[in-house]
């Protein structure tokens, strides 16, 4: 089998430009190992194998006539199916959404074909991005590329995985709550959820719109780093996104990481934290100070708040962002309805999954007349402390870390009966999209078992590159390198 | 007993912009079903609102003219139903903090001047058509249009402080004025673009608490409005009379039955779920977005009786439609006879600009500098007034050179004393019985002798001077005897 897949982006983005394989033969081994992997995995819903095949060729050519190429020319991606990718099925995990063929590309899919990259395909995913470990979708759970029994973490667990086995040189993915950074965590690679505005929403399939981000879901922080800045920037279509200019790739990738100082948010170590963990994140923090990073404890005191108010406020949202699949104009539609009402009643019970249900009940609840002062005001409240904690500890520190999750990767069937201890595998993420803040996700050790555990790494607002800094100083330190599955181990 | 009404009006104004709210879709009314669509105003998954400036514009500019309060910073909200027209199954709206508050709007009824508050104003997309057609091959379908899915909306809503139909029907007549004024709107109600919603009670006279009120819906004109509230408070009056209750529901003005219809009851009613709309950051009202206002048809009304010395109902009608009343400044500006130019637009032009007046993109096709020159002509005696109607007639239809026209044509007026004696002296002799029956005293024959002098001038003869002449040959006759 080639080893073009086990590349990294950057590496592949020299080869191009050293012409030393063309696009063709890039592709054509990440279509064979996709078809050789996939049915055990389930990473990809879709792949558009013909497609990817004919784009390959037109850019085999460019190469050829010589130019400039752009800037992610005949790089393989994966994109999270709650992309809308024109011409192609968007099912966002759902049969809800099963027959939705996209009529128009999301801004950030065509900001990446016009930079020349390749789409293999679409990935699995819990459905409508809710969930921890992909079995919420209805095309069945995809699995962990370094433990089949295992989940892969969700919502965007079919791109992690896609990236981890080296199904495509980097993936999208999208974060309501943690949805990129967990899977990221759980598969062993780079996942970062970018501040919120600072890359359009336009054609992302809305949960929660004012906590969702699109985002890199790669094998290092570089490469993270590379798609990021490919896709982020002002969008008038989105009214959300910020106007302020994007740094270039050197700024993104050119601070000194070594003089940072680094919160350790005390509220974080609670009970539930797993043991192998804790040990990898304080490893690694001490291999940092020996470099001249200072680390610091700081306070986040309304941390224990942040589960419940973005249970309630994301929810909410999602109530009424889902309100739109009704079976009247697109997607699912109930048979044998007798009237408007079981249309909708018919169509609804049959085309959402239990997990999206219950979020809808608990969003609606939320909104409801002699409700709404209770839940969905005092958590909008809260939601802004805990802005403010942040804003306050930033003052002192460059970032915050803390591990991404608090366990590694748990089994399929373990918690998907009990979506209260589901609901905590978010603990160390969802605060960051109350907040609008960036984070990202990076692999930094393996468990006894090999499984990998992940860090996450805190910045303010529109401060991406001191992510991107500090998770290429600490790759440098994390011996092996984890990027993804080490090609020499096999999977299935 | 005696009854005390109670009113308020609910008013939507689709705004006159270019694109829809929140899409590049044009708004425009009357296309063919669902052929002004994209992903945006379809609520596909995965799009976002864009707002249209133009829209706020507007809406600042009605605000300004009501004499809101203009808030610096407002929020849209989402309003959460079910139904088919509705593609996301929200309405974006405002909810709290709405544009503008507190303004206010004057109007006259013929019992005087009254000023109605104004309780807020905000913006909102408006939703699409449902068409139920029993003529369809299946019985009871029914089908979406989506073209007006999106149209930018105004929503007025007025202080419970309207008395009687009456005033409601002069309440919205002011509205429809302003926004025409403003070219915001060109506030057609049977087009849909202006709709309005009334709550109704009564109570009795010098009561301090309200009655329960019914919502009244479906009122496709502003007579309609009128009819609807008159049937709706007789209805309650009676209700109450009668030892009975009135229930909170909404009402459908069914205009065949000359009837409100219940629709759907308190209990019936939806809990909207208003939440702000994640997807639009709260509006923040930049001072330069705050234009001039163009004077408002109350002042230019106003304006009108004093500068031109016209009466009410004279300044009413020519500032009826802004570019009506710009046509007629320009008209006295080029001659400058107020009250002719007045007396002439009313009776000659205005019958060919009614039908168009309701548009507001219209404007008087003819040029006031050519019917200035044609009434010119009328007031030194170069035509009469029947070739000046004719000429007026004749410029609506297309344009031309009226002066040069009345030369090459010969339309000009015969003032020449020697042709118009001969003219006389020839029908004198044509006619001497006549002449006698003048001499005797039957006055009423003089009227022959003009109307003859006319054919055979052709309709040219100056009349004045006709007259004059034909006097002194008269008197020269009887001196004779
Ligand atoms: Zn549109």
């Amino acid at each position: 089998m080639s080893n073009l897949p086990f590349l990294t982006l950057a590496e592949l983005r020299s080869g191009y430009s050293r012409k030393e394989f063309q696009p063709s033969e890039v592709i054509e081994a990440h279509l064979k190992r996709i078809e050789a992997l996939n049915p055990e995995l389930n990473a990809y819903l879709e792949v558009f194998a013909d497609g990817a095949r004919d784009r390959a060729r037109t850019l085999d050519k460019k190469l050829t006539q010589g130019g400039p190429l752009g800037p992610l020319f005949g790089i393989p991606l994966a994109v999270k199916d709650v992309l809308c990718v024109e011409g192609t099925k968007t099912t966002c995990g759902s049969k809800m959404l099963e027959p939705f063929i996209a009529p128009y590309d999301a801004s950030c899919i065509r900001r990446l074909r016009d930079q020349g990259a390749v789409f293999l395909g679409k990935t699995n995913m819990d459905e409508f991005a809710m969930g921890s470990s992909t079995e919420n979708s209805a095309f069945g759970p995809t699995r962990n590329p370094f433990a089949l029994e295992r989940v892969p973490g969700g919502s965007s667990g079919g791109s992690a995985a896609a990236v981890a086995a080296h199904l495509c040189q980097a993936a999208l993915g999208s974060d309501t709550g943690g949805s990129i950074r967990q899977p990221a965590a759980f598969c062993g690679i780079v996942g970062l959820k970018p501040t919120y505005g600072r890359v359009s929403r336009y054609g992302l399939v809305a949960f929660a719109s004012s906590f969702d981000q699109i985002g890199p879901m790669a094998k290092t922080s570089e490469d993270a780093a590379i798609l990021f800045w490919a896709i982020a920037g002002h969008d008038p279509k989105d009214m959300t996104s910020s106007a302020r200019p994007v740094p270039s790739l050197e700024a993104l990738l050119g601070q000194d990481s070594r003089r940072f100082r680094l919160g350790l948010p005390k509220e974080y170590f609670v009970e539930g934290m797993d043991q192998e963990v804790r040990d990898a994140l304080l490893a690694t923090l001490a291999n940092l100070e020996g470099l001249g990073v200072q680390v610091e404890e700081v306070s986040l005191p309304h941390t224990p708040y942040a589960t419940a108010v973005y249970y309630i406020l994301a929810t909410s949202e999602a109530s009424s962002n889902l309100a739109r699949y009704d079976g009247v104009k697109y997607g699912f539609r109930a048979k044998d309805a007798d009237s408007l009402l079981e249309l909708y009643e018919l169509t609804r019970a049959a085309g959402f999954g239990p997990e999206v249900k219950r979020r809808i009940m608990l969003g609606t609840y939320a909104l409801s007349a002699g409700y709404y002062e209770a839940y969905y005001k005092k958590a909008a409240q809260v939601r802004r402390l805990i802005l403010e904690d942040f804003t306050r500890a930033f003052e002192k520190v460059d970032a915050i870390v803390s591990p991404t999750t608090p366990t590694p990767p748990f089994l399929l069937g373990e918690k998907i009966e009990d979506p209260l201890t589901m609901y905590l595998s978010d603990i160390y993420t969802n605060a960051l999209n109350l907040a609008g803040l960036p984070g990202m996700s990076l692999p930094i050790a393996r468990t006894g078992d090999g499984l990998p555990v992940g860090m996450q790494i805190m910045a303010p607002a529109f401060m991406e590159e001191r992510l991107f800094c500090l998770g290429s100083l600490i790759e440098e330190l994390t011996n092996p390198p984890i990027r993804g599955v080490p090609f020499d181990q096999p999977i299935a | 007993m005696a009854w005390e009404t109670i009113i308020g009006l609910e008013v939507h104004v689709q705004l006159a912009t270019r694109s829809k709210m929140f899409c590049a879709c044009p708004n425009v009314f009357g296309a063919p079903p669902n052929t002004l669509t994209c992903p945006v105003c379809l609520g596909l998954p995965g799009v976002l609102p864009a707002l249209n400036k133009q829209a706020v514009l507007f809406a600042i500019k009605t605000a300004k003219a009501l004499d809101a309060q203009v808030h610096p910073c407002s929020l849209f909200a989402r309003k959460n139903y079910f139904y088919p027209d509705l593609p996301k199954g929200y309405q974006i709206s405002q909810y709290e903090q709405p544009l503008a508050t507190a303004g206010k709007l004057r109007i006259e009824t013929s019992g005087g001047t009254k000023t109605i508050g104004i309780t807020r104003l905000h913006l909102e997309e408006d939703a699409g058509k449902l068409i139920h057609e029993a003529e369809f091959t299946r019985a009871g379908a029914s089908y979406v249009d989506l073209n007006r899915t999106g149209v930018p909306l105004m929503e007025i809503v007025s202080e419970p402080e309207i008395s009687t139909p009456e005033e409601a029907m002069a309440y919205l007549r002011a509205l429809r004025e302003l926004v025409r004024y403003l070219k915001v709107s060109d506030g057609n109600m049977e087009e849909g673009s202006l709709r309005c919603d009334a709550n109704v009670s009564v109570r009795p006279e010098g009561s301090q608490t309200f009655g329960t009120k019914a919502e009244l819906k479906n009122m496709n004109s502003i007579r309609f409005v009128g009819k609807a509230l008159a049937y709706e408070v007789e209805r309650q009056v009676r209700v109450l009379e009668s030892g009975g209750k009135i229930a909170q529901e909404t009402l459908l003005w069914s205009e065949k039955l000359e009837k409100t219809l219940p629709m759907r009851s308190k209990e019936e009613a939806h809990d909207y779920r208003y939440f702000p709309e994640p997807d639009i950051l709260p509006l923040t009202i930049e001072g330069e977005w705050i234009e001039a206002l163009p004077e408002l048809p109350w002042d230019k009304r106003e304006r009108f009786k004093q500068v031109y010395d016209l009466t009410d109902e004279e300044s009413g009608i020519l500032t009826e439609h802004p570019a009506l009343a710009e046509f007629y400044e320009a008209l006295v500006d080029a001659f400058p006879n107020p009250k002719a130019a007045s007396n002439w637009i009313l009776v000659e032009l205005l019958k060919s600009f009614r039908p168009k007046m309701n548009r507001l993109d219209f404007f008087p096709a003819v040029s006031p500098k050519r019917v200035a020159r044609v009434l010119s002509m009328v007031e030194e005696g170069v035509i009469n007034q029947n070739t000046a109607k004719d000429l007026l007639a004749r410029l609506l239809e297309e344009d031309f050179d009226p002066e040069a026209f009345v030369a090459q044509q010969g339309l000009g007026q015969i003032s020449d004393e020697k042709a118009l004696l001969a003219w006389i002296d020839e029908l004198f002799e044509r006619h001497p019985s006549q002449v006698n029956e003048y001499l005797d005293g039957k006055e009423k024959v003089f009227g022959f002798f003009v109307g003859q002098l006319m054919k055979m001038s052709q309709g040219k003869a100056n009349p004045r001077l006709l007259n004059t002449l034909l006097k002194q040959k008269f008197d020269a006759r009887k001196g004779a005897f």
